[in-house]
């Protein structure tokens, strides 16, 4: 029973600290994003040169700490990940809840080819894309009958389904054991297994996903896509094929966790069943809604925050998901729209109300009545 | 064998069918998969089991107990979590929900701790053997309880005025506060009916496999949401079939088949009613207006 008081206690103090500080950023986020939306063209480039700069020079700047350059390739990798989930949550609309699927078949592709068939990294990487991809398609079959809870259920469904057959078929993947021993890619003869070539390898992929995302939201295919989330009837009354573009998000958010998980495997040397669950999942989801379902610097940033603050959190480890699930719920209730949702880049700031429906109008059509 | 299967599967059944009714009830009055729900089936079987152990209560007390404690965490999500955004787009409460799953997980992890508990001998258990058909008395207990619970739950939606007032609810919630309808009160009365009902499974489940551990509501409330789904969604007899319907062929499917694949084929089920029937067995299926 004292266990009792200790634990509601410890709870209380982190739930006011995260209310406080999701109010605090929150605000601070607004600020900036009023100003950057002001800004001329020449901050923006400038800010952008800068940042850029920032990043390219990262690891030579911590080449003497692994562990931070561990935690920044991790960071990258789940803003990998939230941005592949960002193409089927954000673009299309469709609540999928078994991306960390994709993620494992990308892992497991690269495992079973590199180890067992000795085929180099680089046509596994490749591999594990096309056939993600094909899972990604197999799923997005389902989503032309099913909407917001069922489909929910249904990709938690294929994501477990994977996950025991990951675990059943030992023959095949080796059951729970996992696969050790996955060789580092090699490039030009040159072997990459430093923290600072995986770290430009994962560089590079990132830039890749934040580059189709840009090219994707500006394209008729992302405008298409986000007028099936807006309201399917009348997207297809105009004529857009929605079902095609349902899948093409699907496939292509697919291709890019598969991309993810192929570098994962690479850079741990090492793949096992529980490293692709349903938390794992949740995980990814939770980075997008945090920072804003279909923002891309949201979803960045929420990706950051949340592969940073687990690190953060070390000292409360056993809090750890407690802490989640507050977060998830409080930020429903305080900033349904994420930290840095789609209006805050429209100049909308000003007149923002997170209380009028407005603000959900996209996502409350996106997932049905 | 065959017989052993499938009395199991319907000792199982019936425990998906209470987890079931408590969900579909839910999602009958507010449209909303309450993902918590197996997290609360979670809690009632670790307030029973410290009824049992620690508070030295009679095992019906316990169970008693079990079910009001969950009854009033039923109530308190409904309050804290899922009210404050009742009328935002319904993936903010459904995410709502996941949080408050994965929040429950580790409260209950916090205070009992990580490793699974084992439950204690409560009943004794025997095996009767009656026209071929065997049983032993967990399973006959279970069997009894659920029909108990049912039938209760019965005569409250159809008999009596908070019942009336709920299927009012579900069928037009605005329309019910139009007429006079207490549409809030009926919302936590649904909640803490369909905890209480999901906490009696969760302690049966104790009772039977002997073994209580924080992560046990997950797999089980999932499976929940799919007999619900079988039977109809927002259904209770539906609840029911399709909660005896997946603890049989589940049963059946891991001694026949692979019990490694045990849990996948309830999503295998669950895939292929929602291709081939998505309005489920005894539901209604409803057009989408534009």
């Amino acid at each position: 029973m004292v266990n009792l008081f200790i634990v509601i206690k410890n709870l209380t103090i982190y739930t006011l600290i995260l209310f406080l500080s999701i109010k605090l950023l929150s605000k601070g986020f607004d600020y900036t994003a009023k100003k950057l939306s002001r800004a001329n063209k020449h901050t923006k480039a400038a800010a952008l040169f800068i940042s850029a700069i920032a990043i390219f020079a990262w690891p030579f700047l911590f080449a003497d700490y692994p562990y931070i350059l561990r935690t920044s390739i991790i960071v990258l990798l789940y803003i990998v990940l939230a941005l592949s989930l960002n193409f089927v949550l954000g673009f299309a609309g469709q609540l999928s809840m078994g991306h960390a699927a994709f993620y494992a078949v990308g892992a497991y592709t690269t495992a079973l080819l590199t180890v067992n068939l000795k085929v180099s990294f680089w046509l596994a990487f490749a591999a594990s894309a096309v056939i993600a991809g094909l899972f990604g398609l197999l799923l997005g079959i389902p989503t032309l009958r099913l909407k917001g809870d069922y489909l929910a259920i249904t990709t938690i469904g294929f994501g477990e389904i994977l996950r025991l057959v990951l675990i059943n078929w030992t023959s095949f993947t080796r059951g729970p054991a996992g696969i050790p021993g996955i060789p580092s890619p090699k490039l030009f003869g040159l072997t990459i297994n430093s923290n600072t070539g995986y770290f430009y390898l994962i560089l590079a992929l990132a830039v890749f996903t934040v580059f189709i995302s840009y090219r994707l939201l500006n394209s008729r295919l992302g405008r298409g896509l986000i007028a099936v989330r807006d309201d399917e009837i009348a997207a297809e009354a105009m004529g857009i094929n929605s079902t095609y573009l349902k899948i093409l998000a699907f496939v292509l958010g697919a291709v890019i966790a598969g991309m993810a998980g192929s570098f994962f495997s690479t850079f741990v040397h090492y793949v096992n069943p529980d490293n692709f669950n349903y938390m794992e999942s949740v995980v990814i989801l939770t980075m997008v809604v945090l920072g804003g379902v279909g923002s891309i610097p949201g979803v960045i940033l929420g990706a950051a925050v949340l592969s940073i603050l687990p690190e953060a959190l070390r000292d409360i480890a056993t809090y750890r998901y407690a802490i989640y699930g507050i977060l998830l719920v409080m930020m429903m209730i305080i900033r349904p729209q994420g930290m840095i949702g789609k209006s805050s880049f429209k100049g909308g700031v000003r007149h923002e109300n997170t209380k009028s429906k407005k603000n959900h109008k996209s996502l409350w059509r996106a997932v049905g009545s | 064998m065959f017989m052993e299967q499938l009395s199991n599967g319907i000792a199982l059944g019936s425990i998906y069918a209470l987890t079931a009714i408590g969900f579909t009830m839910v999602y009958g009055i507010i449209r909303l998969i309450n993902f918590a729900h197996g997290d609360i089936y979670m809690i009632g079987a670790f307030l029973t089991l410290t009824g049992i152990t620690l508070l030295n209560m009679h095992l019906v007390m316990a169970f008693l107990f079990g079910m009001a404690g969950a009854a009033l965490f039923g109530i308190l999500i409904a309050k804290l979590a899922y009210s404050p955004i009742f009328k935002a787009p319904r993936i903010n409460i459904f995410l709502s929900a996941i949080g408050t799953a994965i929040f429950l997980e580790n409260f209950a992890m916090l205070i009992w701790g990580p490793e699974t508990q084992a439950f204690p001998d409560v009943i004794q258990n025997n095996v009767y053997t009656f026209l071929g058909f065997r049983a032993s008395t967990l399973q006959l207990v279970i069997l009894g309880t659920t029909i108990l619970l049912v039938t209760v739950l019965t005569y409250v939606v159809q008999y009596t005025k908070i019942g009336r007032a709920m299927r009012c609810t579900s069928q037009d919630m605005d329309a019910a506060r139009l007429m006079g309808i207490n549409t809030n009160r009926v919302v936590y009365i649904t909640f803490a009916l369909g905890s209480s009902l999901g906490a009696a499974a969760g302690a049966l489940v104790g009772m039977y496999y002997k073994a209580v551990f924080p992560m046990m509501g997950f797999v089980p409330g999932l499976k929940a949401f799919i007999a619900a789904v079988i039977g109809g969604i927002g259904s209770i007899p539906g609840a029911m079939l399709g909660g005896i319907i997946m603890g049989v062929s589940e049963s059946l499917g891991a001694a026949y088949i692979s019990s490694g694949y045990r849990d996948a084929i309830a999503f295998i089920i669950l895939i292929a009613i929602i291709l081939i029937k998505p309005s489920g067995l005894l539901g209604k299926a409803v057009k989408e207006k534009v």
